[in-house]
């Protein structure tokens, strides 16, 4: 078993509206020094061993969990051992 | 003329999609489950409008790996018709039928109201009854309706003449304008205003008709009328 840690953020050069209105905020809070937010998706999956598992999680982040037109995404990997 | 209306979890728009082609086209239209897997009965396709699971992950992201989308795939191939509005474009994008995506709205903001769109190509099967150039009313209603493409992808649009509408004040962020985009081909149109809710003067507007009309009369034009 696997657990599989999924990190989707938009693409360098896509504007992120949401990550804009919160740095404004963080302004407003006189967080001055932050020079910008950028809004991502975070998924924990729990991943039967296939023995493939990079392949398969690969296929998923491009086809269902991140659109490669506007975003890119990472992955780590913890093995779980059942007690 | 047989249109498809297909009924994703949580289309809200598809009453007013298949009222449109009943009562003011009066051609035949039936409702059809995403889960179906064969539209080859179908001369035109219509994905309408709504919050199809929800919204979750992403506009569209889920509704475009259901069952139906194979079938619609197959039958982009084949050269039929096929019309997304709002959430149906949104739909498209996410299913690679159209090139782009869509981000949240550039104000945050969801958006209803009446809107002004500019036909920019009216020589495709959906715009040809309408004047180049056009301004039409039609409402806009969408909190992810702000397309982005880069630039090779938007040399491309241009090139190839599928930009078929335009915000005249945009309202979203989309970039250069775009409210309206079909395939290559010419056969796909993906739109985030609703011509479907402005098909009678009741309605505040019936600017929307003619792009039925113009597919309709460009199906009959190349299929002999059965009779």
């Amino acid at each position: 078993m696997y657990k599989v840690y999924v990190y989707v953020t938009l693409k360098e050069g896509v504007l992120d509206p949401q990550g804009k209105a919160i740095q404004e905020s963080m302004h407003s809070l006189a967080y001055d020094e932050v020079e910008s937010v950028r809004v991502g998706k975070y998924f924990e999956l729990t991943v039967k061993d296939t023995g493939e598992i990079d392949k398969r999680v690969n296929e998923l982040c491009d086809r269902l969990l991140a659109n490669p037109v506007i975003e890119e995404y990472r992955y780590t990997l913890e093995e779980v051992v059942p007690n | 003329m047989k249109f498809a209306v297909i009924v994703f979890p949580g289309s809200n728009c598809d009453r007013d999609m298949f009222d449109a082609v009943r009562s003011h086209l009066k051609e035949d239209v039936e409702m059809v489950s995403s889960s179906t897997t064969d539209l080859s009965n179908f001369d035109a396709i219509l994905l309408p409008g709504g919050f199809s699971h929800g919204d979750y992950l992403r506009s569209g992201a889920m509704a475009s790996v259901a069952p139906v989308v194979r079938a619609i795939k197959e039958e982009a191939d084949k050269g039929t018709f096929i019309l997304g509005v709002c959430n149906g474009f949104q739909i498209l994008l996410e299913a690679g039928l159209l090139p782009g995506a869509m981000l949240p709205n550039r104000d945050l903001a969801f958006i209803c109201k009446t809107d002004l769109v500019r036909v920019a190509n009216n020589n495709t099967v959906f715009t040809n009854l309408y004047e180049e150039g056009a301004a039409l009313k039609l409402p806009i209603a969408h909190g992810e309706g702000n397309y982005y493409c880069d630039e090779a992808t938007y040399r491309c649009l241009v090139d190839h003449h599928q930009i078929l509408f335009t915000y005249e004040n945009n309202p979203n962020g989309s970039a250069y304008d775009i409210a309206g985009i079909c395939n290559e081909r010419g056969n796909v149109l993906g739109m985030m205003p609703h011509p479907e809710r402005a098909v009678e003067a009741l309605l505040g507007s019936e600017d929307g008709l003619k792009l039925f009309q113009s597919m309709v009369a460009n199906w009959r034009g190349s299929h002999v009328q059965h009779t």
